[in-house]
């Protein structure tokens, strides 16, 4: 099998990582936010991995495994910020929280 | 009962509270007149039992200093204003002190005395006010009193000058007493507006009366009167002239002497009484009062005494011409008070301080009379002033008409009334005293004739002649109550009787001696006569003076016998008539620029230093605005801003 060239890697992380922040900036669902922020950490991921590969050292690896770790901290924060929200406003719709604003 | 002179101001004062703040609503309306009339008689009878008591003194003792010499007694109640040490290291300060002595004690008695006749009247007067008015005007009336008395008692120059603003504030806010009424309908002059001119052409003279009081203060380090006199030797004289021009501009203001007398006659929209005790018996006399008072210090400068003789014999002679062209029967009156303020001037002008407060005096007893006598005139034809509408009346107000014809005939000089002998002392002054010359005495000769004229032609309008009134006013004709008469008939009595304590040496001789003069001699500096060297003797002078009276009385007999004339309008009658123009000079002169002058200070304020306000509020407000928009609310607004920072840091960092 043919390894893949880690440009490509880099390509399909870049694109991994466009598509999250697409979706932070553009949902309204808080899930979904919180999803488009695990696949920009996913993207981060694949980085790590495919550099630890190319440079046949472990640490990449090992980081990745912390921030897998970290992304499920993280996660279990986020979803209990968005049952918060869904107490208080009845929605978990972004746009509904805004009483910074007024 | 000397020591109780700081009761007699005390007494107005109480009436004034009790009736100021009980009077519109708790007490009942009956009451109100008695009551301020109580606290003036008991000033009254204090005062007397003081003044009594300046015959035998008491030794000096706490609080009470005594000069046996000068007959004065002065009561220091408490130090004012303690102002640290002078210039020779000694501490200057202001006590609050009163001060008795004979001059002090006849204008106590005149103020107290004609003040309750005023008061007594006025409770008639006034019966058609609804009872809040009635109570504001009996307040007012004793806040007068007790500020006239301060400034009568006050010993050192700042206590007169709280007397002296005082009254300058009672008799602005008794002038616009009927503040919602016109006063004036051709110049559309309000009753406020009399009261505001009165208030402000008064606050031109009060500066150069603190100037004075200031520039006498530096430089003698106290304020004492008594001490200042003392100390006028050490002055010099272009200070002493300084001082004494600044206190007389104050005099000017408050005393109605040219250039300073427009407000007087405009002075005559408040009630009758207002006019009778405050602008012809006692407020504006207080000038004269001072000019006595400080006659040490004018007699050390020449050159003051000059302007003083020259500014009183003008002024006499000028609001004597006036006086014969009004047609306000209370008009007429208050050009004749600014003319015998004159006189009272120019005889401190001539260095006859003594003819001055005795005419002071006399003057109170008749022009009261007068005013009041126009008041019930006033009254009984229900608020007519316009004497081309009386007419008649003698017969119809007998004892108004009797008690009228007394006092014209005491301010016309007739002998042996009160005006004939304080007028004849001041024109013997006029021609014969320090400074005195041919021309003051004739300027006071012609404006003796003047006076005739304008009072017998008052006179003759009102009281002969065949009736003019109008239907409504014939049909409410009636004679005044009688305690309006009884003022009236004492104040008669007073104008007949008050000139002979003070009949000048020639006529009076050894037999009838000058009490008056007597009297004051201890504090007054002795009049200078030229005698022999006068160009007239005094009995001539007098004969003059008479025929001129004489002339005036029957040219005013012989013009007006069958009511008014129809008066051909000849430029002189023209400008007579309009007050010389006077009014309107000063308005083109000083009121116009100064508003003019106030209208670009306020665009000033409202354009300039509140636009540069307001730019300033503008500015940060725009700003606000701006950043406002940043602040959407919306997290995903903010996570953009988030990644565009993020990318544009990589891309510095990166580059």
């Amino acid at each position: 099998m043919m390894p893949v060239p880690p440009q490509n890697v880099v390509i399909v992380s870049l694109l991994l990582f466009g598509i999250g922040v697409l979706g932070v900036l553009t949902r309204r669902n808080a899930i979904i936010i919180l999803m488009s922020i695990e696949l920009m950490m996913n993207a981060a991921n694949l980085n790590l991995v495919a550099f630890s590969r190319q440079h046949a050292h472990l640490t990449g690896q090992v980081f990745g495994v912390f921030t897998i770790t970290v992304a499920a901290g993280e996660v279990a924060v986020g979803l209990a910020i968005v049952l918060a929200l869904y107490r208080q406003f009845n929605s978990i719709h972004v746009d509904d929280v805004r009483l910074m604003k007024e | 009962m000397i020591r109780a002179l700081w009761l007699i101001p005390l007494f107005p004062f109480a009436g004034f509270a009790v009736n100021g703040l009980l009077g519109p609503r708790v007490l009942p309306r009956k009451l109100v007149g008695p009551l301020a009339c109580a606290a003036v008689a008991l000033s009254f009878v204090v005062a007397l039992g003081a003044v009594a008591g300046l015959g035998h003194l008491p030794e000096s003792s706490a609080g009470l200093t005594v000069d046996h010499e000068a007959q004065r007694v002065t009561q220091t109640l408490f130090t004012w204003m303690p102002l640290g040490p002078g210039k020779d290291g000694r501490s200057v300060s202001v006590d609050w002190s009163y001060v008795l002595d004979p001059l002090s004690a006849v204008m106590l008695l005149v103020v107290t005395g004609v003040g309750l006749l005023i008061h007594l009247y006025s409770i008639g007067y006034m019966e058609h006010e609804d009872r809040s008015g009635y109570a504001r005007f009996f307040a007012y009336l004793n806040l007068f009193m007790g500020m006239m008395l301060v400034l009568v008692l006050g010993g050192s120059l700042p206590v007169l000058f709280v007397g002296w603003e005082g009254v300058g504030l009672c008799s602005y806010l008794l002038i616009g007493f009927w503040y919602d009424r016109m006063f004036d309908e051709k110049s559309g002059m309000s009753v406020a507006d009399a009261g505001r001119k009165a208030f402000l052409v008064n606050r031109i003279g009060d500066v150069g009366f603190i100037l004075g009081t200031l520039l006498l203060l530096s430089a003698l380090g106290t304020a004492q009167i008594q001490d200042i006199l003392k100390g006028v030797p050490q002055l010099g004289a272009g200070m002493a002239t300084a001082a004494a021009l600044l206190l007389f501009v104050g005099v000017c203001g408050k005393s109605a002497q040219i250039p300073l007398y427009v407000w007087l006659p405009d002075a005559m929209a408040g009630p009758t009484p207002v006019s009778a005790l405050i602008h012809a018996a006692t407020m504006v006399t207080a000038g004269v009062y001072v000019l006595a008072r400080m006659a040490g210090l004018y007699v050390a400068s020449p050159t003051a005494m000059t302007v003083v003789a020259v500014t009183g014999g003008l002024t006499a002679l000028v609001a004597a011409t006036l006086g014969t062209a009004q047609t306000d029967i209370k008009k007429v009156l208050a050009y004749s008070t600014v003319s015998q303020l004159g006189y009272m001037v120019l005889a401190a002008g001539v260095g006859a301080f003594t003819a001055g407060v005795f005419h002071l005096m006399t003057h109170a007893f008749f022009k009261a009379l007068l005013f009041l006598g126009a008041g019930s005139v006033i009254h009984a034809l229900s608020g007519e002033q316009d004497i081309m509408k009386m007419g008649g009346l003698r017969t119809r107000l007998p004892w108004t008409h009797a008690t009228f014809l007394i006092g014209t005939l005491a301010i016309a000089g007739v002998p042996p009334l009160a005006g004939f002998f304080s007028k004849d002392e001041i024109l013997w002054s006029a021609l014969s005293g320090r400074g005195g010359s041919l021309l003051l005495w004739l300027a006071g000769v012609v404006t003796a004739g003047l006076t005739a004229f304008y009072m017998t032609r008052l006179y003759m309008l009102t009281f002969a002649g065949p009736p003019r009134l109008t239907h409504e006013a014939e049909h409410h004709l009636h004679e005044s109550p009688p305690v309006m008469l009884l003022p009236l008939i004492l104040l008669a009595v007073g104008s007949v009787a008050v000139g002979f304590v003070g009949v000048p040496h020639f006529l009076g001789g050894a037999a009838v001696p000058n009490l008056f003069e007597h009297w004051l001699e201890p504090v007054m500096p002795a009049a200078v006569h030229a005698g022999a060297g006068a160009p007239l003797s005094e009995w001539a002078a007098m004969f003059v003076a008479l025929l001129a009276s004489g002339a005036g009385i029957a040219a005013g007999f012989a013009m007006y016998r069958g009511g008014p004339r129809p008066e051909r309008a000849t430029p002189a009658v023209r400008w007579v008539r309009a007050k010389y123009y006077i009014d309107e000079l000063y308005d083109r002169a000083i009121v116009s620029p100064y508003r003019a002058l106030c209208r670009f200070a306020s665009a000033w304020d409202a354009r300039i230093v509140d636009g540069a306000v307001n730019a300033v509020a503008f500015v940060t407000d725009l700003a606000g605005e701006m950043l406002r928009l940043a602040q959407t609310g919306y997290v995903r607004n903010y996570a953009l801003g988030f990644f565009a920072g993020t990318i544009l840091i990589l891309y510095y960092v990166l580059r």
